[in-house]
């Protein structure tokens, strides 16, 4: 198989054999003319599929090395897709620190429908195990966790899964295929708000579910079709064009990440920094063996309160605003604003504090992000 | 304000910035904050994109309802309205309702533990008569599809507002220019916007309105926690489509009602479904709560060979499923819009072999009339 670098530069490449555009037409159609009584040219209606759609459902498969792959009107649409695999009865053990949409998403909505779900610290594989229960379905895991960047190991977590009949579900937003290839460590399904990094430049709202089985992927392809949550095909042909980038993207804001997480680490105004790529991260070993590399995403604590509105009111470049893994930089405090439907009592826990902020590093130069983020501070 | 206006002036027509005539396409997914304290009217664009806006509350003031929202298809917006309801709930059905909300009611909302019952809507009685106890809604088309059955909407929204249950309305079919159940009492109006809303055959969309802003906080709840929700791309084409809703419906239902009036004289025709025709069962209670009788018509031939014949050789109509577009669509309800109901059931209904469903485009009339007259009489 090719790199993943050449892999997403020729997303749709060959696709349009009429013309021999080297990229994917974007298909604005809601349906499909039949060649006859009981044919079809593979397409009948978009909503079933839609050929620019299929070229990023399949980019995705690729990119991970699984049977199939979906996509959604946004990464919530696909976790839900995914939660349609479940029964009441089912349990699920789901990373502790997850995104609070997530969490929402499981807790008010899902709870009520019968699902249960035990929230654990994924980087412990004894607390994973304790968890397990008879009922118990999946794990649910995010690779790089949001927003404490907690690290998990996945191979170990997926063989866990395998001995105790569960599915292995990696969240791998953060990531992507570019750096982690959860299927190679024993992941079954791999979702993505692919609004992040895959898309890539802060203008798409979409989600992907890469299924490495292909009878699993049959049954998530029932609940995409009849449930309809898919992406339009503007959508799909910007994240596909967004995907053409994302190594060169990536390389370059994982470079940025590592040194403003250096010079953020001395700074006397930060008590501490929550960087994988910072050798002294607990979990740097096990993201060294099991990624590329560390991805872009900088958490730290500022030492005062104080510090924190001036940091999201007073930066110039880096802009205050929810999301990620775009090509400019973003600062968020995930305590009023992605995990704000989490409870105060299970924040403080896990560390989500009133001192913590996440930065999503950009592409823009790194001296310029470190300029913004000091005068900031010397406001 | 009339509503051929609130088409055009929908209070998204000029843009503030610039003064553009027209509604910018915000192709973003965050938006930058001023204060860490109160947050900008928009955040994330699954929670709110201006564009997406711009659309739920024009599909809102053309149904007079409270607040609209936008969906990646009519299924997702349907898929999300029935999350309103809990494990233990019971809703009551019209039996022909389309394949895909049958499909979903019948695998995935039963395994959540919401059951339904299907029973002839067109039928009063037959309707109050499945309320059971922990019955929470109502769920209707009309004119159904594909057999155009009339249900009284304000009747079934009268008994179902007594016994305090949702109605919902699936009014894909007439629109809200044609037909406005919230003004007859109904709680939450779907759609596929794919359909006439849009009218192009280039989008895929769904929309639901509630009439009221209690039903309307849950909605958006269910959205915003689920976000299948519509892009800005998709929003603004249906805000486009909706510019031409009533001159495009009015045009595609006066040539529906002359080609239901010529299959009815043709003698291999066995039957023609259209509630614009007086020997239409639901004739008179259509034309009470509706302003007409749209443009999909559907009608049986006397043959299974004339049937393939005439969806095989129709070339001004295309042989596709969907419906509602600039372009007349033909299609086959047994293999395509109601293929996910089972055989037996389907017969049943009266959704035969030899049935033929035909949305009526915007093409002349008299070539229509040509070409369906070429195949069947020929």
């Amino acid at each position: 198989m090719s790199n993943i670098a050449t892999l997403t530069a020729q997303i749709g490449l060959e696709w349009d054999t009429r013309t021999g555009a080297v990229t994917v037409p974007i298909y604005q159609t809601a349906t499909f003319r039949h060649p006859g009584l009981g044919q079809s040219t593979g397409y009948d209606y978009s909503r079933s599929g839609n050929p620019t759609r299929q070229v990023l459902e399949d980019a995705i498969a690729r990119l991970e090395g699984g049977a199939r792959g979906f996509a959604y009107a946004s990464g919530m649409a696909a976790i839900t897709n995914l939660l349609y695999l479940f029964s009441p009865g089912d349990h699920l053990i789901v990373t502790e620190d997850l995104y609070g949409g997530t969490y929402r998403l499981f807790e008010k909505v899902f709870g009520q429908y019968g699902l249960s779900f035990s929230y654990v610290d994924t980087t412990d594989i004894a607390a994973v195990q304790d968890a397990i229960r008879p009922e118990t379905r999946a794990l649910f895991v995010e690779s790089l966790t949001n927003p404490l960047l907690k690290v998990a190991d996945i191979a170990s977590l997926s063989a866990l899964c395998r001995q105790n009949g569960m599915l292995c579900i990696v969240d791998n937003t953060f990531l992507t295929p570019y750096l982690m290839r959860p299927f190679e460590l024993g992941a079954d399904i791999t979702v993505y708000s692919a609004s992040k990094y895959l898309a890539g430049h802060n203008d798409t709202v979409a989600g992907l579910v890469a299924v490495k089985d292909p009878e699993l992927a049959e049954r998530v392809y029932f609940h995409q079709n009849s449930v309809g949550a898919v992406l339009g095909p503007q959508d799909s042909w910007l994240t596909i064009r967004g995907m053409k980038t994302l190594a060169v993207r990536l390389e370059r804001q994982e470079a940025n990440a590592h040194v403003i997480a250096r010079w953020l680490k001395d700074h006397p105004g930060v008590a501490k920094v929550h960087y994988p790529g910072l050798a002294e991260h607990p979990g740097h070993a096990v993201l060294a063996r099991q990624a590329r590399g560390f991805g872009a995403m900088v958490a730290f604590e500022v030492a005062d309160p104080s510090l924190v509105e001036r940091l999201l009111v007073k930066t110039s470049l880096i802009s205050f605003a929810e999301s990620l893994g775009g090509v400019e930089t973003l600062i968020t405090f995930p305590e009023v604003q992605t995990h704000a439907d989490i409870e105060p009592e299970i924040r403080r826990r896990l560390g989500i504090n009133n001192v913590l902020l996440r930065l999503s590093v950009g592409i823009e130069d790194a001296a310029d992000l470190i300029a913004d983020l000091d005068q900031a501070f010397n406001e | 304000m009339k509503y051929g206006t609130k088409l055009i002036h929908n209070g998204h027509g000029v843009d503030p910035t610039t003064g553009a005539l027209g509604t910018p396409i915000y192709q973003v997914s965050t938006f930058r904050q001023e204060a860490i304290d109160h947050f900008g009217r928009y955040d994330y664009a699954r929670s709110g994109n201006p564009t997406r806006e711009a659309v739920e509350e024009a599909v809102a003031l053309l149904e007079n309802g409270a607040r609209g929202f936008a969906f990646a298809s009519g299924m997702a917006a349907i898929s999300s309205v029935l999350l309103l309801f809990s494990p233990g709930d019971h809703l009551v059905v019209g039996e022909d309702v389309y394949g895909g909300t049958y499909r979903v009611l019948t695998t995935l909302f039963s395994r959540l533990g919401i059951e339904s019952t299907f029973v002839d809507a067109t039928d009063h009685n037959a309707l109050a008569a499945a309320i059971r106890p922990e019955t929470r809604g109502l769920y209707l088309e009309t004119p159904s599809n594909p057999l155009m059955k009339i249900t009284d909407l304000r009747a079934a929204a009268d008994m179902a507002r007594e016994r305090g249950l949702l109605t919902i309305v699936d009014n894909t079919f007439m629109t809200s220019y044609l037909q406005r159940p919230l003004d007859l009492g109904c709680d939450i109006v779907v759609y596929s916007g794919t359909k006439f809303l849009n009218g192009h055959s280039d989008v895929i969309c769904g929309f639901a309105v509630a009439k009221d802003e209690e039903v309307a906080k849950r909605i958006k709840f269910v959205q915003n926690a689920f976000g299948a929700v519509l892009g800005p791309q998709d929003s603004w084409l249906v805000l486009r489509g909706l510019k031409t809703l009533k001159v495009r419906m009015e045009e595609s239902q006066r040539s529906a009602q002359a080609i239901a009036s010529w299959l009815q004289g043709q003698q291999c025709v066995t039957s023609v479904y259209y509630p614009g025709l007086v020997t239409h069962p639901g004739h008179e209670v259509h034309a009470a709560q509706a302003a007409g009788p749209g443009a999909v018509l559907s009608f049986a031939l006397e043959s299974y060979e004339l049937t393939k014949r005439l969806l095989e050789g129709s070339k001004l109509s295309a042989f596709a499923v969907s419906l509602g577009g600039v372009e007349s669509i033909i299609s086959y309800p047994a293999k395509m819009s109601h293929a996910a109901i089972p055989r037996e059931e389907r017969e049943k209904l009266g959704i035969s072999d030899t049935l033929v469903r035909l949305s009526v485009g915007l093409e002349d009339v008299d070539d229509l009339l040509a070409e369906l007259d070429r195949l069947i009489n020929s």
